[in-house]
């Protein structure tokens, strides 16, 4: 009967139950999704090529979700390869370092990889080309070392989840609960990108390494790799690599846009759903991209940090699409360069970072390569489509039949263009993930997602000067009370000073009095005078003004 | 003559126990509200920069509840203008001109190495964020600055800049056509109205 | 060097509105067929002056509202309009009925609420309702299947009496609509309807020269119906419609039937009868599909599905239209918005 017990999914998982159903071949779905052209063979038939090392590297001080560390070096200094260039005690912040060694020529203002292309904060620096390391003490018998001391370390190579997101990743391993269900996620769903892909089929040992020393941290229940499952050869390296740990399930989920996505993932494995506005941990999962395993295996057996990450280089634009080792900083040009970018392919010169469902079109060629950056897409002029105006929504309803996170994009769309938020949140815009399969689906061709985005930037915004307002106001009125105290404090002083005046008057008052007839009869005695002096013809001002 | 009396009972008597509902239901389902003035209070901006005329946005919010014009502020703009007048059950009126007009955010910066130290800008700012002291450099909290003007007139010297505040990645708002960093290409979506 | 910029996705299915209103007119082609085949040339004179009153309508007033008339055009919906109209009427109809209904459906049902996207309510079936009950008997004029009738007429036929009244050979339509058995042809419904206020029994009913045999099977009719029905799963196979509109409108007409049938044998029709007279099927592919009007949500849509199909058996049987689809299609259109608000779906994560 327990079997048909219906369980909460929003509650805990259960991790022994979890990998039994996956030895079942039991997988769960998520609702929605699509299947976009992969478009994978482009970039994944050869292996990750090393670049040479770009001619100046921008190294961006913020480079994953949270806060930016300060400066710890200045123009002029030489940097050694993997050296810490930012600072912070901030808990959410985790630096940045010299991608290779050579000398800081500038800190300056540089287009950022971020869809505005907005100016940021970026360090300059020249290589000398000696790829000279500072390599941090390497913890080869991790085991017996403290957790805490390996998390520190984690965040002192500065690794940001390179997945996507790039959320600090020793925020996620200082849980403190018990986690049921550690997931890797190899699953990479979107198109066009293998830099996963072919980071699993060159690199399965060090990516198990990191695999151990997660497990080491966080003492998981059960530990599932997800591979997708039009990546066989990735998922036959994982699994020899890790077929002897029994510890180990792997899973081959059915290739479905956007099956990598956190949530969707979670769903898709466990069956549970993260609650809304809650995270992984919530239910007892935690999950790590497959590029993280391999950086924080780098950071804790090598002592090195995050300096290089695998970018894919594809599109029909590139002559050469591949996957290369690219240095943080290392700025479009040089990547593109190496890919044998072909302008003449293009009507418009594009350049997307990310894949086409989730990537945004960079906006010079002078933006770098950050610890997000998964892939660099430079599209053929009819590889994928332009756009192409907006027409009238005919209420189709494609868009909810593909929607992951069961949003009804139809009325989010007419809410945001409307500009009416508080509708907007109500049917849930908060949840949206971006994914963007509404809009791939979309007959009348509306950028929904773009929709989405302005009305959330919009939301926050507003939710911002809100928040503003209520400061300057609380401001305004303490300083109203501040005044008025300081007034009432002036005034009291006033009256007590008068008071003071009226008593002293009183204290000494025969004395007082006789000074005052001592003055009339001064004045009286000087009248006289001046008459006298009047009767004799000659006025003497000089005798009053002495008085 | 009884029809008539007996209608006249059964209609008092309807009269009187659907009375007695509404009596109820207005006790029971009583809508606690804010007092209007602070309702008003709250849709307006706070930057406290008297543009309206009144020292301040709490006062005007009191004028408003007397029945003062809904557009004189010039910081809320048509937002405020709009919101007010759905609180207040009038139409919409366009800003009014002499109060000023509605313009990008901006926050005051002071020229530092220009400041004397008076002091005349602190005892103007109406949120208390230019911190300093007499013959002392002061300098302004950005993020306190509501960017009411209030202290560029009294400096003697002139050394306060109202600038617009910054569009940064974090604050993006995804018009992608209004990039500042110079694009060739502007996204070219001609949405239906 | 600067890239030109656009927002995610960078990718798209290449199956724009224009496609899919296309795939829609041509699954209407076996059903075309079937109507030409049985009841002659009028069905594509009715077509044509249809389609062409749809396109000068639709531009006309995309002149009066300042739009850009093609790019409107181009998107084929008041194609579909007029072919959905055109179809529904009886062909040889006078030829101004068809151009005020298909002036009228695109005019005030579409244009006046706001153009593709905005009417509440469905174009041809709001259109074929204001003909039904303005012009009720030249609504009912239909011709018999063409190789039962005494009259057959040919394309000069159909052309003079669309619009003069009398074919070439001067036959009026009361001559015309003469079966070989000498009985005015009438359509399925229409005959059983009035064998069942005559007090005949339903059984009885299926016993008109119309029906071929006792299941409710009627002779071309149900010819006709059957050819839309494989228009429609062709969009099925096709994806271009979901299957949750039609499938549940047939699963509401089979069920209410099947109940009523039950308790009154002698006073309505079988399931197969419901299912094969009249627009049944032709609805269930073609007009609750329609997205504008239609609900939005997965629940929604069966909910909107199944009581058209409720109503329409339900009209039938009670009302005082021998068919009923367009008005429950029209009553469904109303409770839409009601229906979308009571069926949204759970949020990923949140308590429903």
């Amino acid at each position: 009967m327990e079997a048909f017990a219906k369980i909460d999914i929003l509650e805990r998982v259960d991790g022994s139950a979890v990998v039994e159903a996956i030895k079942a071949g039991r997988l769960h779905n998520f609702p929605g999704g699509v299947h976009p052209p992969e478009a994978k063979l482009l970039s994944n038939q050869a292996p990750i090529a090393s670049m040479p090392v770009p001619k100046t590297l921008y190294i961006p001080l913020k480079q994953h979700s949270g806060m930016q560390g300060s400066l710890i070096v200045a123009v002029g200094d030489r940097v050694k390869k993997g050296q810490a260039l930012t600072h912070s005690s901030h808990p959410f912040a985790v630096p940045v370092h010299a991608s290779t060694s050579g000398i800081i020529t500038d800190i300056t203002e540089h287009p950022s990889a971020h869809a505005s292309g907005l100016p940021e904060t970026t360090i300059v620096l020249k290589p000398d080309g000696a790829e000279d390391w500072h390599i941090m003490p390497p913890f080869e018998n991790y085991r017996t070392v403290e957790p805490i001391t390996l998390i520190e370390r984690i965040c002192d190579a500065g690794i940001s989840g390179l997945g996507g997101a790039g959320f600090p990743t020793h925020i996620k391993t200082q849980h403190n609960h018990d986690v049921e269900c550690l997931i890797i996620n190899g699953i990479e769903c979107e198109p066009y990108i293998s830099s996963d892909d072919r980071i699993m089929r060159e690199h399965a040992w060090q990516i198990k390494q990191g695999i151990d020393i997660l497990r080491y941290l966080v003492n998981p229940k059960a530990i599932i790799i997800a591979v997708e499952s039009n990546k066989p050869e990735a998922f036959d390296a994982l699994k020899t690599a890790c077929g002897s740990d029994a510890s180990i399930t792997m899973a081959s989920i059915p290739t479905k846009y956007p099956a990598g996505g956190e949530k969707q993932l979670i769903q898709a494995l466990t069956g549970h759903e993260v609650p809304r506005s809650g995270l992984p941990m919530d239910i007892g999962c935690m999950m790590f991209n497959v590029g993280t395993c391999f950086a924080i295996a780098d950071a804790i057996i090598y002592g090195k940090a995050l300096v290089q990450r695998v970018v894919t280089l594809t599109g029909e634009a590139l002559k050469a699409p591949q996957n290369v080792w690219a240095l943080l900083g290392t700025p479009m040009a040089d990547l593109l360069a190496f890919a044998q970018y072909q302008p003449a392919k293009q009507k418009r010169h594009k350049v997307i970072m990310g894949g086409p469902m989730m990537g945004f079109t960079v906006t010079n060629d002078n933006v770098p390569v950050v610890k997000i950056t998964n892939c660099v897409l430079v599209p053929a002029a009819d590889e994928l489509p332009d756009i192409d105006d907006e027409k009238p929504c005919i209420r189709c309803g494609y868009c909810t039949d593909v929607c992951p996170a069961g949003l009804l994009p139809q009325q989010l769309y007419w809410y945001s263009k409307a500009k009416d938020f508080a509708k907007a949140e109500e049917y849930a815009l908060a949840d949206c993930i971006e994914c963007g399969a509404c809009a791939y689906v979309c007959p009348s061709e509306i950028p929904l997602v773009q929709y989405y985005r302005q009305a959330k930037a919009e939301i926050k915004a507003q939710l911002d000067e809100q928040q503003k307002s209520e400061k300057a106001k609380q401001r305004f009125e303490q300083r109203q009370a501040r005044l008025e105290a300081e007034k009432h404090a002036r005034e009291e002083k006033h009256r007590k000073a008068a008071e003071a005046r009226k008593a002293a008057m009183e204290n000494n008052g025969g004395d007082a009095k006789a000074k005052i007839a001592a003055a009339l009869a001064r004045a009286k005695a000087k009248k006289q005078q001046a008459a006298k002096a009047n009767d004799a013809g000659t006025p003497d001002n000089n005798d009053e003004s002495s008085e | 003559m009884s029809l008539f009396a007996f209608a006249l009972i059964i209609l008092g008597l309807l009269a009187l126990i659907f009375g007695a509902i509404l009596g109820y239901s207005a006790i029971k389902f009583k809508v606690e509200s804010d007092p209007l003035v602070d309702q008003i209070d709250a849709m307006l901006p706070q930057t406290q920069c008297g543009q309206c005329g009144y020292p301040g946005c709490k006062p005007y919010a009191e004028a408003i509840a007397n029945g003062d014009e809904i557009n004189k502020c010039p910081p809320g703009g048509e937002a405020t203008i709009k919101k007010l007048a759905d609180l207040m059950g009038v139409e919409p009126k366009p800003l009014d001109s002499a109060h000023g007009v509605e313009d990008v955010k901006k926050v005051a910066y002071i020229r530092e190495a220009e400041c004397i130290g008076c002091t005349k800008c602190i005892q103007a700012c109406p949120v208390d964020a230019i911190i300093g002291a007499a013959k002392q450099m002061h300098t302004v909290i950005v993020d306190e600055c509501t960017g009411c003007d209030l202290c560029v007139a009294p400096c003697p010297v002139d050394c306060i800049d109202m600038l617009p505040v910054k569009e940064t990645p974090a604050n993006f708002k995804w018009h992608l056509g209004k990039n500042v960093s110079g694009t060739v290409g502007n996204i070219d979506i001609k949405q239906v109205s | 060097m600067q890239f030109s910029l656009s927002s995610s996705p960078h990718n798209r299915v290449r199956r724009d509105t224009a496609s899919v209103m296309r795939a829609v007119c041509y699954a209407c082609i076996p059903g075309i067929m079937a109507q030409l085949w049985f009841f002659g040339w009028g069905v594509l004179i009715q077509l044509i002056l249809a389609i062409a009153t749809a396109v000068v309508t639709e531009a006309g007033i995309m002149k009066l509202r300042k739009r850009a008339a093609k790019h409107v055009l181009s998107d084929y919906s008041a194609v579909l309009t007029a072919l959905l109209l055109a179809v529904s009427i009886p062909p040889l109809a006078p030829w101004w009925l068809i151009v005020i209904g298909t002036f009228f459906s695109i005019a005030i049902v579409k244009q006046l609420y706001g153009g593709l996207g905005f009417n509440m309510f469905n174009p041809a079936m709001g259109g074929y309702v204001m003909l039904l009950i303005s012009f009720p008997l030249a609504m009912t004029m239909w011709v018999p299947v063409q190789n039962m009738a005494i009259y057959p007429y040919d394309f000069a036929d159909a052309l003079s009496v669309i619009f003069t009244g009398f074919s070439v050979s001067g036959y009026d339509m009361t001559q015309l609509r003469l079966g070989v058995d000498g009985v005015t042809q009438a359509t399925p419904l229409d005959a059983v309807r009035s064998s069942l206020l005559l007090g005949e029994t339903y059984s009885e009913a299926l016993q008109a020269s119309i029906f071929n045999s006792d299941s409710g099977f009627a002779y071309g009719w149900s010819w006709v119906a059957l050819a839309y029905l494989a228009g429609g799963l062709f969009l099925l196979w096709r994806k271009i419609i979901s299957w949750h509109m039609p499938l549940s409108m047939l699963a509401g007409v089979i069920v209410t039937a099947a109940i009523l049938n039950m308790l009154m044998p002698d006073a309505t029709g079988g399931i197969l009868f419901h299912l094969l007279s009249g627009a049944v099927l032709f609805g269930a592919f073609f007009i609750v599909t329609d997205p504008v009007s239609g609900s939005t949500t997965p629940k929604g849509r069966i909910i909107f599905g199944v009581l058209i199909g409720f109503w329409t058996v339900v009209i039938r049987t009670f009302g005082g239209y021998p068919d009923a689809v367009a008005f429950a299609v029209l009553l469904m259109n109303i409770a839409v918005p009601l229906i979308d608000y009571y069926t949204q779906p759970r949020t990923y994560g949140a308590r429903s």
